[in-house]
């Protein structure tokens, strides 16, 4: 079943083109890895799609419904965002901050009720956070805080998870364990990723963009070839196999 | 912050309230002991009790002081929460209920009034009538400025505030300098200090209704509240719809603030310090931080009027500069306090 349709949209700023003409769609439990250079639209392209940008041209629908038509409430229970940034302004306790995600379910005055403990109980299990609970979000490490920005997006019992960037900062052991623990979930991704060998390990679907455009789409492996990793990326590498998880796995040099 | 110790918190502080407004009832020329204000509150309010008051001390307690003691609290409470919500709203830990433009704007009416007579067709209403208008006024003009394609930014918010709170400063500045009339001259200095001294069960009734509803507006949106010091983007993958409930803060907290400024003048600090005092010791949740401050800001204020009674009497000092004598090093104690971050987050 397709959940989310993007059809041809553009942005711009001023005259400037950021993102073109671009199209595809996110079929229910597919994990699509969005990959291009610094640059390419890739972070723009997510903004659209969770509407913190409004396209200038172009249709984006979620359950066949134009996304613009959505209240910010609705939008927040199919969607969740774990972005680049969290400049958190005064400080939280994780438990404060992952019930925030509870927030797009409550009306006015509603309580948070033993059902909003519950999940906020599991997506801090699920991120493997549990053990943080009553600490400061500013106390914690880069890799804690990505984790409990995930719970907080967890919270939101979302149809479609977003990840900007998600392994950003974090040390190898913890892009891994990141990497896992979303591949688990039981939920609709899309995120942007840098490093190429994660995105071939854990996608089932690559969008490439170059230049604002989409340059390609489709499985790693046809993807994450030679040629368009050199047209694109501007690198040699050479597409080998992962010995242990049989997936694909890139080498990249220059010629010097 | 468990639920159970903020509950205990909450009725401390409740405690200290009440016990700080007997005190400061009791505080006067006139002596008079504790019993005898809870007897008189107790008749006052249909309850029949044995009292051994006299009717001077009744007509004391019940006319004079009482009311200035809980309009005290009334504009401590409302300059507090005004402040917490502004803080979110701007994101920004330097903002306090002011920084939209509403004390210059509610100086200009009140300089209008004193020395040039304005609406004195309202009588003994001009003056906190003319402030009122003069804060909204300068509000609707900070929030046009701040508004770009459809969409209220921060930054602007804080720059305009500053523009028309310098333009407006410049207007009574102007009438100060061209006014020969030295009493009138002393009269706007002691309003823009800030002084309860007129307070009277009439003119209390509005500052207590707005009040309570501003209050329970902004404590139903704590969650959004919250939302908001994640950030724009946050706020609104979280469900909040940004502009929207930005426009709804601006107007919850200028019209509590044009209130209190209204009828007390602008008073400072209390607006800036008592949230951050407040966030060292309950957290940054909103849900907790808006009773706290409440409680808090009228406990201080309701101390910070009984010196400004008592400092220079039988003169009285205006109270803007007890608080921001009080306020001041207090502040600067909290500047070098390491666990509170006021905000910077790392």
């Amino acid at each position: 079943m397709i959940l989310l349709q993007v059809e041809s949209i553009s942005y711009s700023i001023s005259d400037k083109q950021i993102l073109d003409d671009i199209s595809f769609s996110v079929a229910q439990g597919q994990f699509i890895g969005v990959i291009g250079p610094n640059g390419s639209g890739k972070s723009t392209m997510l903004k659209i799609i969770y509407r913190h940008l409004k396209q200038t041209s172009g249709l984006v629908t979620l359950f066949e419904k134009d996304l613009l038509q959505f209240p910010q409430k609705e939008l927040a229970q199919n969607i969740a965002v774990v972005s680049q940034e969290a400049p958190v302004l005064f400080d939280f306790t994780v438990k404060e901050l992952v019930m925030m995600g509870r927030t797009p379910y409550k009306k006015w005055l509603a309580r948070d009720k033993d059902e909003d403990y519950a999940i906020v109980r599991d997506s801090m299990h699920l991120a493997n956070i549990s053990h943080l609970t009553n600490r400061y979000f500013s106390e914690l490490s880069g890799g804690e805080k990505k984790r409990v920005l995930l719970a907080r997006a967890l919270a939101q019992q979302a149809n479609i998870l977003i990840l900007d960037e998600p392994t950003n900062h974090l040390d190898i052991e913890h892009q891994y364990q990141l990497m896992d623990l979303v591949r688990e979930l039981p939920i609709t991704i899309v995120a942007a990723l840098h490093d190429l060998n994660l995105a071939a390990g854990y996608c089932d679907e690559l969008l490439v963009m170059k230049d604002g455009a989409l340059f390609q789409s489709g499985t790693p492996e046809e993807v994450l070839t030679k040629e368009t990793l050199q047209e694109v990326f501007r690198v040699n590498a050479f597409v080998s196999k992962n010995p242990f998880t049989e997936k694909l796995h890139l080498f990249f040099y220059t010629e010097q | 912050m468990t639920k159970s110790r903020f509950m205990l918190l909450l009725w401390i502080l409740v405690g200290v309230l009440l016990i700080s407004i007997t005190f400061a009832v009791m505080l006067g020329s006139v002596g008079i002991t504790p019993g005898i204000i809870w007897e008189i509150l107790f008749a006052k309010l249909g309850i029949p009790v044995e009292t051994s008051a006299s009717r001077a001390q009744a007509i004391i307690i019940w006319e004079i002081r009482l009311p200035r003691v809980l309009l005290a609290a009334l504009v401590g409470a409302s300059l507090a929460i005004c402040g917490a919500a502004i803080q979110a709203l701007v994101k920004n830990s330097i903002a306090d209920p002011y920084i939209l433009g509403v004390s210059s704007g509610a100086s200009v009416g009140a300089t209008a009034v004193i020395l040039l007579g304005a609406f004195s067709a309202l009588g003994m209403y001009a003056l906190s009538f003319a402030a009122f208008l003069g804060a909204i006024s300068a509000v609707v003009m900070v929030f046009l400025l701040a508004r770009v394609n459809g969409r209220t930014s921060v930054i602007r918010l804080l720059l305009a505030g500053i523009a028309i709170s310098m333009v407006f400063s410049a207007i009574t500045n102007f009438m100060l300098m061209m006014s020969k009339q030295q009493g009138g001259i002393q009269a706007v200095m002691h309003w823009m200090l800030g002084s309860l001294a007129g307070a009277k069960w009439s003119n209390i009734a509005i500052p207590f209704c707005t009040l309570l509803v501003v209050f329970i507006l902004l404590f139903m949106n704590y969650r959004q509240l919250n939302a908001l010091l994640l950030g724009e983007e946050s706020a609104g993958t979280l469900g909040v719809n940004i502009d929207r409930f930005r426009i709804l803060i601006i107007i919850f907290v200028s019209l509590l603030t044009g209130v209190v400024v209204a009828v007390s003048g602008s008073i400072g600090f209390v607006g800036l310090i008592i949230p951050h005092l407040v966030r060292m010791v309950v957290g940054s949740n909103y849900k907790y931080v808006l009773p706290t401050s409440a409680l808090v800001g009228s406990i201080f204020l309701v101390w910070a009027d009984m010196v400004a009674r008592i400092v220079i009497a039988p003169e009285e000092m205006p109270i803007g500069i007890i608080t921001a004598v009080c306020g001041g090093p207090f502040f600067i104690w909290m500047l070098r306090k390491r666990r509170y971050s006021f905000g910077e987050g790392e």
